[in-house]
């Protein structure tokens, strides 16, 4: 059997489940749909293109929103964003958190307290206080939405990936790299690194479904994502006043709906993976 | 000049703050060509022993003195880097677990080629080559098709094989096995032994094999190391260990093993005893209280002494127990 085997037993397993297949083809229609927002929407999202807060009709599919712009197209475009900030967040924190955790558990000692310390740090901060004064000194936008949704994800992933590494460590086939006269530098990327990636993998699904919750609400806090620009936590935003939530419900209901749509099946394919990849099962 | 001296090698391991001396004074050496068992019971320092000769002791042992003299030069004394030049190129290992010795996520293939690549900085054709040629070398079938499997679809017996073809690549010098067939059951541990022997011929290489199984010792060595609770106990070679042990140890385990020729209503003897805890502390043989021939003078230090030309023994009377019997 070659790796191709290997790629066909994980499909196999992972076709089991379903729910995470049915979420799996969700999310790439989402995707797609927000890939192709530029080309598909119908209006211009940031210009006024009808009545103010019309509800849904045949030239506006889901209304217009408070100063009449197409709501259809706003919530295209706010896909696109929000899933870019889950998907640049979760990069970036999966990163810091495998390169801080291969280190601290592979060089150990001294190295190893001092990330481990500041891992601890990071994770002791209330979250979403840190987020909003972060969002506050930095002036609130896309990158920055997105850099301090990396740097607060990381600590999780970092101690996963130190316990994969201390315990791997310990197996006989790096004792053997060493003996062998193996390069450290290829023991830990060539040897360690791609035992560890499977569960890093599914530990990332949970930081994408939680980094589109978290631009959600700083943007519905006024401190993520800035209008006119549309991302889903903006669009809820509009949803504060009363009026809005008892009779204007096609502000915020798509917005809403669609947020808890992606996160549970990010959710759901997430956990299919960590099936299908675990090779005990 | 011998190929490998080990000289009053001591390694201690760092327990709650205390250290603990589990390798004392260890003394032997390993000829080109030849093949030198070290047997002893679990516990007493086999493992250790050459792992610190491999610079793989981990992070709470630590050799405290002595010497690993490889072709003259101190192996303790190296660098990482320099150590990294010699282990694999000429100092190559085989473990005792088969079971985790090759990385899951890879096939045979890609561990071989990886290693040759690094070692031998083939092409890929050349490479390819190498590892089927190596694989083919230890005996096992149909080695393009054990290019392409994963670890886990190996046998136990097929993967201590790929270890040797591994540990071969560079044509290494010495080759340290420790207990490479403790693992496998016994008609797979013969047929690696001869695999051994017939390589150590072929290459030309000496090998450096850790058990603790007296046949095996029988069938392989040239020499031997008796070990017992840390300390060598006799050193001869490979006939006068069977014909005349000279340490009451040495006797005792081979008294403890069944044969089928001999006397079958011979009754086996065990050592009474264990291993004593903390033997660190004590000041005179280590043997002492599980030793039939034991008096008032083994509780005093044991001087490691030549009793005849090659045979070393840790027992002051010496040769005087094979005169008694």
């Amino acid at each position: 059997m070659e790796h191709k085997g290997n790629m066909q037993r994980v499909t196999k397993r992972f076709m089991k489940h379903k729910l995470a297949v049915v979420s799996l083809i969700f999310l790439l229609i989402m995707i797609i749909l927000a890939i192709l927002a530029p080309v598909i929407a119908p209006y211009n999202p940031n210009q006024v293109s009808g009545g103010f807060s019309k509800p849904p009709s045949m030239d506006h599919l889901l209304g217009t929103d408070q100063i009449g712009r197409d709501m259809l197209s706003r919530l295209l475009y706010a896909m696109r964003i929000s899933l870019f900030v889950g998907a640049a967040a979760t990069v970036i924190s999966t990163l810091i958190g495998v390169i801080l955790g291969l280190l601290s558990g592979f060089i150990g000692g001294v190295v190893d307290s001092i990330i481990m310390r500041i891992t601890d740090m990071v994770m002791s901060f209330p979250y979403i206080l840190l987020v909003l004064v972060a969002a506050a000194v930095f002036e609130p936008g896309l990158w920055s939405i997105v850099l301090i949704l990396g740097f607060v994800d990381w600590p999780g992933v970092a101690r996963l990936v130190r316990g994969n590494v201390l315990s791997i460590r310990e197996m006989n086939y790096i004792k053997a790299d060493i003996a062998a006269g193996m390069p450290k530098r290829f023991i830990l990327f060539s040897e360690i690194l791609p035992n560890t990636i499977a569960p890093v993998f599914v530990y990332a699904t949970q930081v994408f479904a939680i980094s589109i919750l978290d631009e959600a609400a700083l943007s519905f806090l006024g401190m993520g994502v800035q209008p006119p620009t549309a991302s889903l936590g903006n669009i809820l935003n509009g949803a504060e006043s009363i009026t809005v939530l008892t009779s204007k419900f096609w502000l915020w209901v798509p917005a809403g709906v669609l947020i808890v749509l992606l996160v549970i099946s990010i959710n759901f394919v997430g956990d299919a993976l960590r099936d299908a990849l675990d090779p005990s099962v | 000049m011998p190929l490998l001296q080990v000289k009053d090698l001591e390694v201690a391991f760092e327990k709650e703050h205390e250290e603990l001396v589990f390798v004392d004074k260890v003394n032997f050496h390993v000829d080109e060509g030849e093949i030198l068992c070290i047997v002893g019971e679990s516990g007493c320092g086999k493992s250790v022993t050459a792992l610190s000769i491999m610079g793989l002791l981990g992070q709470q042992g630590r050799v405290k003195s002595g010497e690993v003299l490889f072709n003259g030069r101190d192996l303790l004394k190296l660098k990482e880097k320099e150590l990294d030049q010699i282990r694999g190129n000429e100092i190559a290992m085989v473990f005792q677990d088969v079971m985790n010795c090759l990385n899951p996520s890879f096939t045979v293939g890609n561990q071989m080629a990886e290693a040759i690549r690094i070692h031998l900085g083939y092409d890929k054709k050349k490479t390819k080559e190498h590892a089927i040629q190596l694989l083919e070398k230890v005996g096992l079938p149909d080695a393009k098709a054990v290019m392409k499997k994963y670890p886990h679809m190996l046998s136990g017996g097929m993967r201590q094989r790929v270890m040797i073809a591994m540990a071969l690549i560079c044509r290494p010098k010495l080759l340290i096995a420790d207990e490479p067939t403790t693992a496998l059951d016994v008609t797979i541990q013969l047929q690696i032994m001869k695999l051994l022997l017939e390589l150590r011929d072929e290459y030309h290489m000496s090998i450096l094999l850790i058990t603790h199984d007296i046949g095996v010792v029988a069938e392989e060595a040239d020499r031997v190391v008796v070990m017992y609770a840390g300390q060598c106990v006799e050193e001869t070679d490979v006939h006068s260990l069977f014909k005349k042990p000279a340490h009451p140890y040495t006797e005792a385990l081979l008294q403890s093993v069944p044969t089928i020729y001999g006397d079958p209503a011979r009754k086996l003897k065990s050592i009474p005893g264990t291993v004593p805890e903390n033997y660190q502390e004590l000041e005179g043989c280590r043997f002492a209280d599980r030793c039939s021939y034991a008096t008032k003078e083994c509780y005093t230090k044991q001087e490691y002494h030549e009793v005849e030309p090659g045979h070393l023994v840790r027992c002051w009377k010496g040769l005087l127990n094979n005169d008694k019997q």
